[in-house]
Formats: C-alpha cells, structure tokens, sequence
C-alpha cells in the first residue's frame, strides 16, 4: 500500500531528526485518514442532517421543509411515542433484571465449580447466533398450536398460552428469549472479571469458616462492581435497542404491545414516510439515554473509588 | 460447608488462562451445594442447547410430519429435502409439493452474500482501525487527544440515529441493491474498533518499537513491519467481533440489500418469514434456513472458539 512512499518521504526528512520526534503529522494523517472519512461521512454527515431534519417536515421523497420545533412539541405530546417508550422500559428492566441475575448466577457456579471452556463457550452460542434467528426459532418453540413448549403445557392439563400472540405476554415473552440470547455472553464478562480476584482472598476466607454464600456476598460480588457497573450500561444501551426479536416474532402486535421505541422511529421514517418526526424522536431518545448512561457513569466511578 | 476448603497445589494465576488447565484432582467433600450448583449448569446447558435441536430436528422433519406430530422428539422420516428447497435447488413445483411456498428462495446466494459482506467488513476495518489505533496511541500530532475524543463520543449515539440519513444518502449515491452501499458504513471504522486497536497498542510494551526507530526506520515502516505483526493476537480478535456483528446484522441491510441479488442470511430469514402465510407459516423450511444460519457460527467456534471466548475477557475488562 502507501508504506514505501511514506517511508521513502521520512528518509528525505531524515536530517532534521528531532523535527521529526515532536511530530508525525505526515505519516500521522495517511493512518487516520480511512477513519476520519468514515467518521465524518458515516457519523458526523448524519448527525447533522438528522439534526436538520428533526426541524423540517420530511417525507423521504420531496426536499426537507423547516418547520421549527413542531415536531418535538408533536412527540412531546404524542402518547403513541410516549407507550411505546414505556414498552422499551417495561423490556429493558425485564431483560436487564433477569439476565443480569442469571448471568451472576452462571458465573459464579463457573468460576467456584469449573474452569471447562466447552461450558463457557456452548453459553455462548446463543449470543453468536443472529437475533432474526434466535426470534424464529423461539417463535417455532412457543407457536400457539404447534410449539413445543405448548406441547408441555398441554400435556399437563392446562390450555395453550399465546405467548406472542397475548398482549400481556409479548414483552415478558422477548425478554426471556433474548434473556436466552445474552446471559452467557454476560455471564462470561463477569466470569472474566472474578478470575481477577485474587484466589487467596477466597482461600484464608474460608479457611476462617465462610461459607460459599458469604464468599458470594462479602468478596465476589463487592470486587465485582466496577465490572458490575459496566455491564449494566452495556447492557442498558443495548437493550434500549431491540428491534430484530421485535421485526421477527410480532412485529410490534399485538394492538402494539411489543412496539419497542427503535421499531415505532423504523415505522415512522420507512412506513409513514415521516423522516422529520422520525429523526425528531431518535434525537429525544438520544437525549434520554445520554442521561442515563451519565447517571450510570456517575455510579460507576463512585464504585471504582470504592474499591481502591 | 465449602467449595474449596482444599487449597489449590498452586494458585492459578489471576486473569490469564492456561492453554490446558491442569486437572485438579484434590478430593472435595461431597456437598449438596455443590450438587445443586453442578446440576444448574447443567439445566442452563440444556436449556442452551435444545432450541438448536428443536430447530435441527424441524429442519429434517418432512413438512407433513411437523403437523401430524410436532411433538415427536425424533423425526420419524428424516429428510434433507428442506434444506434443498431452501438452498433454492428445487423448482417451484417440487418446493409446492415438499411444503414450501414455490416462492423464490435461495440461501446458497444469501450464505455466499452474507460470507462477502462479513468477509469485506471484517478485514478493512479490521485494518483501517488498526492503522487509526494505532496513530492515536502512538504518533504525535495535533489535536490528537481531542479529535479521538470526538471518535469516542461517537460510540454514544444509537445506530437509528444515524441510519435514518445513512440510508438517504445511500440510496441518493444509487448505492440501494448494492453490496458497495450495504458495507459502506462500517467499512471504515467503527469507534469500537478504534478505541479497542488504540487501548491494545498503548498496552504493548515500546521497547521494540523504538529500537527499530534508533536505526533509522520511519513510523510507517515501524507499524507495517513490527507493531502489526506483533497484534496478530488482538486483530483476530478485533476482526472475529466485527465479523460476528456483521453476521448478526439485520436492519441495515435489511433497509440497504432487499434485493435478492444482495440479499444477507439474515434478510433472507426475514424476508422469508414474510413471504409464508401468516397462518401456517412453513417451519420446516425456516428452520432449514435457521440451521444454515448458525452452521457458520459453529464452524468459527470450533476452530476459534477460544480466541472468541478469551476476546471477551479482554472487551469485557479493558
């Protein structure tokens, strides 16, 4: 690629040797000049001109039109924006609650019990595989008349449960598969951060007749909170997120249970053809999940200081 | 009672692993938590593992079987003719009478489109990151810090955010129904892989890099020939995560690649999820389709699996 030429520049430089210690600006923009194109093409363009259109109406099709802050005082108002924000909550705390303490669980029996790498990388399949997949083949588990898990069900005695298909149990229901999809990966950041703890802590600890709970409780689980606090923003953002299990299994139905955040802006900007409103409420999630990460931030440096 | 009331014959050494961990054979005393915590794995692993087989077993079940009998544990007629009709070596007529749709399906071109477009993404910035990374922890120029923290600030955005004029802009380049377009975004960067490239290289020790300096080499020369191979290690790792992404993809190229020409595994499950009756949506066929969707996965745990499983030691904790 480029390397002989630059090399071949740095020789003709070669006198003015401590020039060329201060500074590598030469060489220096040749290696960030992929990143700073893709950055400014890919994410800076875009944010600006969502930016611009959350101000304008849009529909995709004619040029931006301003319309001031009309479309933040429409979200703003808008209680269709506003349940589908409280679906997103109701999903996040469901998935991060659940998969967090299962995740806990796991990490800590693998890292009290065994150290084999076929265990911790068959829990990592789920997390591997794409979530369009994950979503089908969970939607072919729990169908309603031929799923296996209402297979079980009725074989016991009690009437078929419309896991996708209740408006009760839609997001329940996503939770636990993508519960399914991203506690092993979770469990084996966590793994990762107790194998940081020293052995010896575990060691005099029970050689002065703690139990494993106690270990748990007293040395696992306070040693752990930096990396705690990391994987619940992580997981927090990425939640935020869903869209793919959504797409797949109900497609925001029933009487839009399940519509998640991500898939309400997807249908205003490809379906509805509201480009303004759409770039309008990804700006005000922004802002939302920018003061939670910032609260979890705060919390984290508070725990970091803790520790040390 | 206690897990570990014997004391290991030699500590493990903290946070790194071994290449094969030596089998501890120091009798433990029977205990009930121990037996409750054994039998947890093994119920998660289970509860792991019996999805894939469920959707394995649908994928060979003749399509008449699954609604005869979709609670049989084994198929009773095994067949590979959903695979088949799937991977698009079927006519219309023959896919009809298997249980499909007769609509057009052809997972060997989404497969060999979702190897290209992983493939692409994974390799160029894979390198362009490590290139970046690598300017930022080492080489001095100005505004260096400031503008690396502009590219960090980056990672706090939502993708939508920055889809929504993503695809405007590609499709006002022509670039729908288009490889090109459909790799564009990520081909470059991603403030993840720069941030992970430039903590790996601040990490690595310089000695070696400024020997090669004193005699004469230029920068370049240096990362070229001496930084870069010695992060064999970390850019497979680096380059493994972007591909796994990538594989997982789903609305980008969703929004950029509908078109069957271009269309990724993952687009092409949804695609076909929408094409089946709502009513009786054909399970065998999506679950053949699923099947070759993981089998790649698969593959890439087997001969990496450790690589992957370690890498997220390090995402995890750095």
């Amino acid at each position: 690629m480029s390397a002989p030429s630059v090399s071949a520049g740095r020789r003709r430089l070669a006198p003015s040797a401590p020039r060329r210690r201060r500074d590598d600006r030469r060489v220096a923009l040749l290696f960030i000049a992929p990143v700073l194109i893709g950055f400014a093409v890919f994410y800076l363009y875009p944010t600006i001109r969502g930016l611009w259109w959350s101000f304008t109406d849009y529909s995709l099709l004619g040029e931006p039109e301003f319309i001031g802050l009309q479309n933040y005082a429409e979200v703003v108002q808008d209680g269709e924006f506003w349940n589908s924000m409280g679906v997103t909550l109701y999903y996040v705390v469901f998935n991060v609650v659940s998969q967090t303490a299962l995740a806990l669980l796991l990490a800590a029996l693998m890292h009290r019990l065994t150290r084999s790498v076929v265990l911790r990388t068959t829990l990592l399949i789920p997390w591997l595989v794409p979530n369009v997949t994950v979503g089908l083949i969970w939607l072919w588990l729990l169908d309603t008349n031929l799923g296996f898990v209402n297979h079980l069900i009725t074989g016991m005695g009690f009437d078929a449960v419309g896991f996708f298909t209740n408006p009760a149990l839609g997001i329940p229901t996503i939770s636990l598969v993508n519960t399914w999809a991203f506690t092993g990966y979770t469990a084996l950041l966590f793994y990762a951060g107790m194998l940081q703890i020293p052995n010896d802590i575990y060691e005099s600890a029970s050689l002065d007749g703690a139990n494993e709970w106690r270990l748990f409780t007293r040395i696992t689980l306070p040693l752990l909170r930096p990396i705690m606090a990391l994987v619940l923003v992580v997981s927090l953002i990425g939640s935020f997120q869903i869209f793919d299990t959504v797409a797949v299994t109900t497609r925001g139905g029933p009487v839009n249970a399940t519509r998640v955040i991500y898939y309400f802006i997807y249908q205003h900007a490809f379906n509805y053809f509201n480009m303004g409103y759409a770039a309008a409420m990804a700006i005000v999630l922004v802002v939302i999940l920018g003061a939670l990460t910032a609260i979890q931030l705060r919390l984290l440096r508070a725990s970091e200081s803790q520790l040390a | 009672m206690s897990l570990t009331t014997q004391v290991s014959p030699a500590p493990v050494a903290v946070g790194e692993e071994r290449p094969a961990p030596p089998r501890r054979r120091e009798r433990r005393p029977f205990s009930i938590g121990r037996v409750l915590g054994w039998v947890v794995l093994i119920v998660s692993l289970v509860l792991t593992l019996f999805p894939f087989y469920w959707m394995l077993k649908t994928a060979l079940t003749p399509a008449a079987d699954v609604i005869r009998n979709s609670s049989a544990f084994f198929p009773d007629n095994p067949t590979i003719i959903n695979f088949a009709r799937v991977l698009g070596f079927l006519s219309p007529d023959e896919d009809r009478a298997a249980g499909g749709s007769g609509a057009s399906i052809n997972f060997l071109l989404y497969l060999w489109n979702s190897v290209v477009y992983c493939g692409l993404i994974g390799f160029f910035q894979t390198l362009f990151c490590a290139m970046g990374g690598y300017a930022f922890a080492r080489l001095k120029f100005p505004a260096r810090n400031a503008l690396f923290s502009v590219l960090i600030a980056a990672l706090m955005v939502p993708g939508i955010f920055t889809l929504l004029p993503n695809f405007v802009l590609v499709r006002d380049l022509g670039l729908l129904d288009n490889l090109l377009g459909m790799v564009a975004p990520s081909l470059l960067m991603t403030p993840f892989a720069i941030f992970f490239m430039r903590q790996f290289f601040l990490n690595i020790p310089v000695d070696v890099e400024e020997a090669a300096l004193l005699d004469g080499a230029g920068k370049a020369r240096v990362f070229w020939r001496i930084a870069l191979p010695m992060s064999k290690g970390p850019l497979i790792t680096i380059g493994l995560i972007t591909v796994v992404w990538a594989w997982k993809d789903f609305l980008w190229p969703l929004l950029i690649g509908r078109d069957e020409s271009v269309r990724t595994v993952t687009v092409g499950l949804g695609v076909y999820l929408q094409q089946s009756p709502n009513t009786q949506p054909d399970w065998t066929g999506l679950m053949a389709g699923s099947t070759l969707s993981v089998i790649p996965v698969l593959i890439l745990l087997v001969f990496l699996g450790r690589r992957i499983v370690e890498s997220l030691n390090f995402t995890g904790i750095k």
